[in-house]
């Protein structure tokens, strides 16, 4: 049974009811025979950053990689029950699963840029989906993107400079423009920041807040104040369910579930 | 109800605040009894004493400041804690109050012992020991996170203000009475006074016990008896010569 | 610690004690450490040491093949030997007897000679090549006819050798290959300053030869060219591609675990095993002609496909999976993910284990003498469906000829082979390091 707590009085940054974006019922997922997401039922709204957050192994990035079909790579991983994005089913056989990524995309624990160049890293995605018909445009995508990840000032002089030769922070935030390059609607972030230093991370945090207002933001984290500060929703998992989710305020000041409260105190163990 | 942090200098800390504000609540607790009794006794001396024990009870407060301080800071407390914290915090700033309030008795009777007796002034130090009680009260459900000891103290505030209403009615005729009652009967009912406001600090100490264990900073309305603010007595004496 | 300074004094005697067993544990792990680090060095001295040996042998007896002695000689190009008719047809002056305007411009010099035994013997100084080149050289220019030229005409064999010093003078005459009287022309003509060493081009140029002074490795060069070139253009494509399709896009189960176990199994198989393969299936079955590069080239390929798979499948897995998740996260179809990113990154790997593999296969003999490249092939092939032979072959045939010039040609032909492989075995290094600094 999830715990489901109230919304608050005031809307959500001065929008009416926002919209539903992703909706998960009953999703199980099975390693072989071992059963790593029990019947998960979720709502992830649209311009939100959503928190997944929850113990080692408890099935929260396991999750994630379900709304952009990344699963399917694993070959043991098997998928049930139902995930929609817009009302349309992301696991029916006639989606194309190259197409579905350019609408959920992704960005991963290590920044891992393609040891290309930074135009290339961000080129790659509008060049194979066809999005750029001149040399151009594709110029503006890139700038524009690097622009909203806010790196277009530290590598506008060297575009062509190897996108691994840039630091850690920096890359990161490639990977964020790479991914928004391809005009996606959905974003999810495995762990963003937990290879960055604190500078490094602040920034992203900021970018993630900024780009809140385009796009719907799934984040996975270990760092609770960090979905604290990031998020307006939180999901707390345990051992493959979802045990609580709400508003982040109230899942952090007074969560409901007795479990969800011994693990953001550190009671658990 | 709560397991222990996996941490266990975090425990030690929690609990380190919760004595401090223990040792802080009985202090006041004591200052009030003996507050009253040395007024009833017309004790100067030991009422000086008395005032000036305040003093270490504003120092705890300071020390519990620090310790939430630091707490924050380094431990980011969430939910639970979060609530517990910041609880200890307003309590330790009530209790702070109820010890500036029984100061203040303190120097009424000061006052008090240098001018005339008053015979029913028994009703005072009952009051004075039900608000005692009633802080020991608050005190233990404190510690032992009961959330009905801090509801029924937050009812019990009720009775507190209907005996001090009784006071109020009671003074006002003395001083109708008899001119030379005045001076004493106003420091009395200043003193009642401050004995109200005492058990008013001790339903707020209850009502963060609330927060404290479920979140909700209200246990519902206050019932507030206390209609002195309203309250007009009527003179028997003439005015003009004329009965109303 | 010792705390005060009492306390060392009476502990003293034992800490002294403590100390001098510990340095004789520490000498013992000195001396241990030299003994090991000195066998390492003894071991690659040795190692050194047999390389050099071999290669000094090699190159000692090797090293003359690449001159050749030459007899300078008036040549008068007879008109009448070649065409009488003055019908300045090419086909007329191919037929040209120019073995006797050889024999006559060395006869020339010696117009003492007579006598038919020692005219022969006079004749036999000269190689039958010298002839062949007399006739190129017409060919090319008919102008020479009618004209008295200076040129250089090849010896024999004998004379040769016995420039280079491999016949004896000292051993009696019935035992030696050439008699008293060709040494002492050979003497007369060295006086007149008529003998010299030239390079040797013929050695690069010409096909094989029961003559060793005409022997060239040319026929094995190209041969065993157009055998690597198919070799290279069968294996690598097909090896190159099943690497892919096994790592990137098959299963996981028993039947691609039973697949890598057999390749792995093929890498170690005996090559001869491959060379009798192709001459049952390619020459029996398929009727494929016998001693082509073609053949050499696809009994080549099934050997090295093992190798060539073995090491693309281990540059695609070292390619980080964290690339391919980027690649996919950004809506990549699995192609494009192979081609646009794994397999840029897994080249040099591939280029590495590609060139191994050819180097392997550039020095094999074992298949190709089964499938008949162990012909005596005197024309250079044009083509791969050209008969031809290896360079491995090459050596393996001359090692077994009888005659002195023969020694050389073989030590000769080992030298260009090592520097082939040399040179394929550096280019490897090379462009793996040029390629991993970019990655």
């Amino acid at each position: 049974m999830v715990a489901m707590s109230v919304t608050t009085d005031a809307p959500l940054h001065g929008a009416a009811t926002p919209a539903v974006k992703i909706v998960a019922q009953g999703v199980d997922v099975f390693y072989g025979d071992k059963l790593a997401l029990n019947h998960v039922d979720i709502t992830i709204n649209n311009h939100e950053v959503t928190a997944f957050i929850g113990p080692s192994g408890c099935g929260k990035s396991t999750f994630l990689r379900c709304f952009n079909r990344t699963n399917d790579t694993i070959p043991s991983c098997r998928v049930s029950g139902s995930v929609t994005i817009d009302g349309q089913d992301i696991y029916a056989p006639s989606i194309d699963v190259a197409r579905l990524r350019t609408r959920v995309g992704m960005v991963f624990q290590k920044p891992n840029p393609f040891p290309k160049s930074i135009y290339e890293n961000v080129a790659y995605g509008p060049r194979i989906h066809g999005m750029a018909s001149s040399r151009t445009a594709l110029d503006e995508i890139v700038e524009s993107s690097l622009y909203r990840a806010g790196l277009w000032d530290e590598v506008k002089d060297r575009l062509s400079q190897s996108g691994t030769g840039i630091s850690g922070g920096q890359q990161q935030r490639l990977c964020i423009a790479r991914a928004i390059a391809i005009n996606p609607e959905v974003i999810l972030m495995d762990e963003p920041c937990s290879a960055l230093d604190p500078i490094a991370t602040a920034k992203i945090e900021e970018l993630i807040d900024d780009l809140r207002s385009q796009y719907s933001i799934v984040i996975v984290t270990h760092n609770m104040q960090q979905a604290a500060r990031v998020s307006q929703r939180t999901a707390f998992f345990h051992l493959g369910k979802l045990v609580e989710f709400g508003d982040t305020e109230q899942v952090y000041t007074n969560p409901a579930e007795q479990r969800t409260q011994d693990y953001i105190t550190g009671r658990f163990g | 109800m709560n397991g222990e942090h996996t941490v266990h200098a975090y425990d030690d800390e929690l609990r380190q605040l919760t004595d401090t504000v223990l040792q802080m609540g009985g202090m006041v607790e004591r200052q009030i009894g003996d507050t009253v009794a040395a007024m009833m006794e017309r004790d100067s001396e030991r009422l000086g004493r008395i005032i000036e024990t305040d003093d270490s009870i504003d120092e705890f407060e300071l020390a519990v400041e620090r310790q939430v301080t630091k707490m924050l800071a380094l431990r980011q407390p969430m939910a639970v804690d979060l609530r517990s914290v910041i609880g200890a915090l307003r309590v330790a700033s009530d209790l702070e109050r109820m010890g500036d309030l029984a100061k203040n008795i303190a120097k009424r009777g000061i006052a008090l012992s240098q001018a005339r007796e008053i015979p029913s002034a028994w009703m005072i130090p009952n009051m004075a020991e039900k608000v005692r009680a009633m802080v020991g009260q608050v005190l233990d459900a404190y510690v032992d996170q009961d959330l009905e000891g801090a509801e029924r103290v937050w009812r019990n505030d009720q009775d507190v203000d209907e005996m001090y209403n009784g006071l109020f009615r009671q003074l006002l005729t003395y001083m109708m009475e008899d001119a030379r009652n005045i001076t004493p009967c106003t420091h009395m009912l200043f003193a009642a006074k401050n004995l109200e406001r005492i058990g008013d600090h001790a339903t707020n100490i209850a009502e963060m016990i609330n927060y404290r264990l479920t979140g909700d900073h209200r246990f519902g309305d206050r019932p507030k008896a206390d209609t002195t603010a309203t309250f007009v007595a009527c003179a028997p004496v003439e005015l003009d010569g004329t009965l109303e | 610690m010792a705390q005060g300074g009492d306390q060392i004094e009476t502990l003293g005697q034992e800490v002294r004690v403590t100390f001098k067993l510990d340095e004789r544990r520490l000498r013992h792990r000195h001396a241990a450490e030299t003994r090991f680090r000195f066998y390492g060095l003894l071991g690659i001295a040795l190692a050194v040491l047999a390389l050099g040996v071999l290669l000094v042998t090699i190159v000692a007896k090797g090293h003359t093949a690449f001159f050749q002695s030459r007899v300078v000689v008036d040549v008068f190009f007879d008109p009448a030997l070649i065409d009488p008719e003055a019908s300045g047809d090419p086909k007329i002056l191919a037929k040209g007897n120019y073995g006797a305007i050889a024999k006559r411009s060395l006869s020339a010099l010696f117009p003492e000679v007579s006598g038919r035994r020692d005219k022969r013997a006079l004749t036999r100084l000269l190689s039958d090549g010298a002839a062949r080149e007399l006739r190129g050289m017409v060919i090319t220019n008919p102008g020479l006819i009618g004209s008295s030229q200076t040129r250089s005409l090849l010896v024999s064999d004998d004379v040769d050798m016995l420039r280079k010093g491999h016949i004896s003078r000292d051993i009696p005459e019935t035992q030696r290959a050439l008699s008293d009287k060709q040494l002492a022309w050979l003497d007369a003509l060295a006086e007149e300053g008529r003998l010299k060493s030239s390079f040797a081009l013929g050695f690069f140029t010409s096909g094989d030869s029961r003559e060793p002074e005409l022997a060239g490795i040319g026929s094995a060069t190209m041969g065993s060219l157009w055998t690597i070139l198919t070799c290279l253009l069968l294996s690598v494509p097909l090896g190159v591609m099943t690497a892919v399709y096994l790592e990137e896009f098959a299963a996981r189960n028993r039947w691609t675990d039973l697949i890598e176990v057999n390749i792995n199994n093929l890498a170690a198989v005996p090559s001869i095993v491959f060379g009798l393969l192709g001459l049952a299936v390619f020459l029996n079955v398929f009727g494929m002609p016998r001693s082509a590069p073609l053949v050499g080239g696809m009994v080549l390929a099934l050997m090295t496909l093992p190798t060539v798979i073995i090491a693309s499948r281990a540059a695609l897995m070292s390619v980080p999976p964290s690339t391919r998740d980027a690649a996919l996260s950004v809506g990549a179809s699995p192609m494009q993910v192979v081609l646009h990113h794994v397999l840029p990154l897994a080249m040099p790997g591939i280029m590495t284990g590609t060139i191994i593999g050819m180097a392997r296969a550039l020095g094999e003999t074992a298949p190709l003498l089964m499938i008949g490249m162990v012909a005596f092939i005197v024309d250079v092939p044009d083509g791969p469906l050209d008969p031809a032979t290896a360079l491995p072959v090459q050596i393996y045939i001359w090692a077994d000829s009888p005659e002195r010039g023969f020694v050389e040609k073989t030590s000769a032909a080992i030298m260009v082979l090592l520097a082939f492989l040399i040179l394929m075995n550096t280019s490897a290094v090379l462009i793996r390091q040029r390629f991993e600094k970019r990655w």
